[in-house]
């Protein structure tokens, strides 16, 4: 698996694309940059619901709406942040394919994405049941908790795959 | 100035910034909490920023919004702040002579003076369009500055880690 993994890298950073993007210096901060703000829509976006769930945020306005206004974005900029990480990837493959904590990062975030959906579905179905059933609001907060968790895993993965990189 | 550089070589040389520069993982992990701390600064300001420009939670009152988020921004900031300064007192030297740490610094300032100007005179008259979908042009204003002052802010920072050569 290591092998055809680190044979797909040699690869893809000989392809003419790669090789823009490692060429020209100015792409590869730029495509950073981009992705970081893109990680600040989306972490914000689920941080500010998890927050109304433990009723530290927009306490006076009913979890269906601060769901239905943040929690949309988040897909879209998704998008956004598998093309400039694709990109990056292109541009460095050995940085992140032949790396676990790349691994580590990518698995944390299928968790946040199938707990954040799940979190956004369920709140548009019975809206009025995570605000006023008690052990629903229990566990509310425990995904909430979850959920910070996760996301902070994603980023502190997502920086860590810097140093972690073989040499 | 010469008083400066004494203050910065104080807290280059204390133990604190030893260990961060020694370390294999302090600086990282700092680094991550910085990274963290600075996606909820950005992304929680924006929510405001698309207010203050009719984009998005249009039907929030400014000042409640204002009231429910900047808490959050500012715990966030502290935060950032702090891991930053953590950062840059383990080499001082040579994040003052990077032109993006400076220029960082100066937008964040930057970024501070367009609030201060808001609070003090553009939003002086709040209460009286703070419910209006589109605020007058003045608080656009402030929200399209805000915008772009942070992208820079994270441009900058970005790019301090591509034209520092210390680790």
């Amino acid at each position: 698996m290591e092998a055809a993994l680190t044979a797909f890298s040699k690869w893809l950073s000989a392809t003419s694309l790669s090789h823009a993007i490692q060429t020209a210096g100015w792409i590869i901060p730029t495509l950073q940059t981009i992705h970081i703000l893109c990680v600040a829509i989306v972490f914000s976006s689920a941080v500010l619901v998890d927050l109304r769930l433990f009723q530290l945020f927009e306490r006076d306005e009913p979890l269906r709406e601060v769901a239905r206004r943040f929690l949309p974005a988040i897909w879209p900029v998704l998008l956004v942040l598998l093309a400039t990480g694709g990109l990056l990837i292109i541009g460095e493959p050995r940085r992140s394919l032949v790396n676990p904590t790349f691994y580590l990062k990518m698995t944390l975030l299928l968790v946040a994405i199938l707990l954040t959906a799940g979190l956004q579905r369920s709140i548009a179905s019975a809206p009025v049941a995570w605000e006023k059933d008690r052990s629903r609001r229990m566990a509310g907060k425990a995904l909430a908790t979850v959920s910070i968790l996760v996301w902070c895993g994603i980023l502190f993965a997502g920086r860590w795959i810097a140093y972690t990189q073989a040499g | 100035m010469s008083q400066f550089q004494d203050i910065i070589a104080y807290f280059e040389d204390s133990g604190l910034a030893e260990s961060i520069r020694e370390n294999d993982t302090l600086f990282p992990s700092i680094e991550s909490v910085h990274v963290i701390a600075i996606c909820l600064v950005v992304g929680s300001i924006l929510v405001l920023d698309l207010r203050l420009l009719g984009l998005a939670s249009i039907h929030r009152p400014v000042s409640r919004l204002a009231g429910a988020i900047l808490p959050v921004t500012w715990s966030a900031f502290a935060i950032a702040a702090t891991s930053g300064f953590l950062l840059f007192i383990s080499n001082a030297t040579k994040y003052l002579e990077n032109g993006y740490f400076v220029a960082k610094i100066c937008l964040i300032c930057a970024a501070g003076v367009n609030m201060l100007i808001f609070h003090g005179i553009s939003a002086r008259d709040l209460s009286q369009w703070e419910k209006e979908p589109r605020p007058p042009l003045r608080a656009r204003l402030a929200g399209a500055v805000s915008i772009l002052l942070w992208i820079a802010v994270v441009a900058c920072g970005r790019w301090i880690g591509f034209t520092m050569q210390v680790l």
